[in-house]
């Protein structure tokens, strides 16, 4: 569904994404690792849009997305730290950016549900906790029953019982044929939810199999340690 | 571009420093009307305020609230959204604050005390230059993501336009004062759009037999409709430019 080829981008002298080549398919779910600073973040964020590639391009369903904007009507995005508008309550967060997807035919309102999100939507977003402003994050990216989901560390902030809301939330919209892209250090989660793994390193693909792959060519039984044995191989 | 608009008004009307700045021309328009002895010398005196905070007010406001306004255009751009789109959204909703405080505080006293076309020049000078102070705090903005290096250029343009620029202009004048310099300081006016909105007003008002040659010549453009048009052709260039400028170079950066 998305194929981004030759991405180059760097950041002065640092290379953060250096000739990335890579596929996802539709009804995956995708689990990113690799070291910080590895050029995670910034690739979600050239598929999104938000960050331009110096060279490269990134196709969405065949066709190039640079440059292009309504193409984003099938992403959902989470952050990794939602920034909001301070003054603004979580209704009117919720409202505007519905006003703004006005187009959109299913409104998935289940995490808004789930999460409680009602009880709280006079509070201003500067107000809200790291965790609740993940939930609203959360809750904005499943919303408009979008092609693509990109999650950036989605667990990272939420609290167990949440985090798993979320789990369950991102298994059940695989079903649907979705690709779900999702950037995680916490590997017992990525065994969890995930079907291919994709280890960015220094900017390019270090390897990107799907997990019973990775355990049988480690010959391990635990993900974390099939990981940690590829990368100490290939050093 | 509506919708997107009307947070940006929602954003800025909340936090309560285009009221004061309304209250402060109110005041500031009521009180030289009422210290002059003519509505003609009010105008006057309200010219030369209004040409010094009007840039000010604008181009330091303009500024906080595009740094400020990051989150918010970070959330919108991973939307369905142009980019040129939100970044005109928020223009307008700066520009348009900002003229309706300065039409409501200023536009409504001088219309009171001293009705006629040169007050309405005035304000719409007053809102032409807010357009132009805003687009160049725009351009301002984009240029760097440092929020006090940003408000350091905005400053800097200011002080040039408002000031620095007539103390280079008045150098010229007295270097070259043997030579016929009426064409030339023509042009150094439409160079700067705080001078050019000056003598806009300034020839309406009979104090241009002051002016003395320079004067003359610029009664004989500027009194034409002719010439006004082209001077407020000559204010629109000065927002066009900085404004798109400011709008491509949105467009290709990252957020």
């Amino acid at each position: 569904m998305i194929a981004i080829e030759n991405l180059s981008k760097t950041y002065g002298k640092l290379a953060v994404l250096d000739n990335l080549s890579v596929r996802f398919e539709g009804g995956r779910v995708v689990s990113i690792i690799g070291p910080n600073g590895a050029g995670k973040t910034t690739m979600s964020k050239c598929i999104l849009g938000i960050v331009l590639p110096d060279s490269g391009d990134i196709k969405f369903k065949g066709e190039s997305i640079l440059k292009k904007h309504a193409y984003r009507s099938q992403i959902g995005y989470m952050p990794q730290i939602g920034k909001y508008p301070e003054n603004m309550k979580i209704r009117q967060v919720i409202e505007m950016v519905r006003d703004i997807r006005k187009d959109a035919t299913v409104i998935d309102e289940e995490l808004i549900g789930l999460y409680g999100l009602q009880n709280m939507y006079d509070k201003r977003m500067g107000s809200l906790s790291g965790g609740t402003k993940q939930k609203v994050s959360a809750a904005l990216a499943f919303m408009f029953d979008p092609q693509v989901l990109i999650l950036d560390e989605p667990t990272a902030g939420l609290d167990p019982i949440s985090a798993e809301i979320l789990k369950c939330k991102i298994l059940k919209e695989k079903k649907k044929g979705k690709l779900i892209l999702i950037t995680s250090h916490i590997m017992s989660e990525v065994e969890e939810v995930a079907d291919e793994v994709m280890c960015l390193m220094d900017g390019s693909v270090k390897f990107h199999d799907t997990i019973t792959e990775i355990k049988q060519q480690a010959n391990e039984e635990r993900l974390s340690r099939a990981i940690a044995k590829i990368m100490h191989e290939e050093d | 571009m509506k919708k997107i608009i009307k947070y940006v008004l929602y954003d800025i009307v909340r936090n309560k420093i285009v009221v004061a700045y309304t209250l402060f021309l109110l005041l500031l328009s009521v009180g030289l009307f009422n210290l002059g002895s003519s509505p003609e010398k009010g105008l006057l005196s309200l010219l030369n305020l209004v040409l010094l905070t009007v840039p000010l007010i604008s181009i330091v406001f303009a500024t906080t609230h595009f740094y400020n306004s990051y989150e918010f255009m970070e959330l919108l751009v991973s939307q369905p959204i142009k980019r040129s789109k939100i970044f005109m959204s928020e223009y307008l909703g700066v520009t348009l604050s900002l003229s309706a405080a300065l039409v409501i505080g200023m536009g409504i006293p001088v219309m009171l005390f001293a009705p006629g076309a040169t007050g309405l020049y005035l304000v719409l000078t007053g809102v032409f230059i807010t357009f132009i102070f805003v687009a160049l705090a725009f351009l301002a903005s984009v240029l760097t993501r440092d929020k006090a290096k940003g408000i350091g250029i905005a400053l800097l343009l200011w002080f040039y336009f408002a000031l620095i620029y007539d103390g280079i202009v008045l150098f010229i004048l007295y270097s070259f004062a043997d030579y016929p310099l009426e064409y030339a300081t023509l042009t150094m006016t439409a160079l700067n759009p705080v001078d050019l909105g000056r003598i806009m007003v300034l020839l309406n008002l009979d104090v241009s037999a002051l002016m003395g040659y320079t004067g003359a010549l610029y009664k004989s453009i500027f009194g034409s409709m002719w010439g006004i048009v082209s001077a407020f052709g000559v204010m629109l260039l000065w927002v066009t430019i900085p404004l798109i400028t400011s709008r491509n170079i949105f467009q290709k950066r990252d957020l």
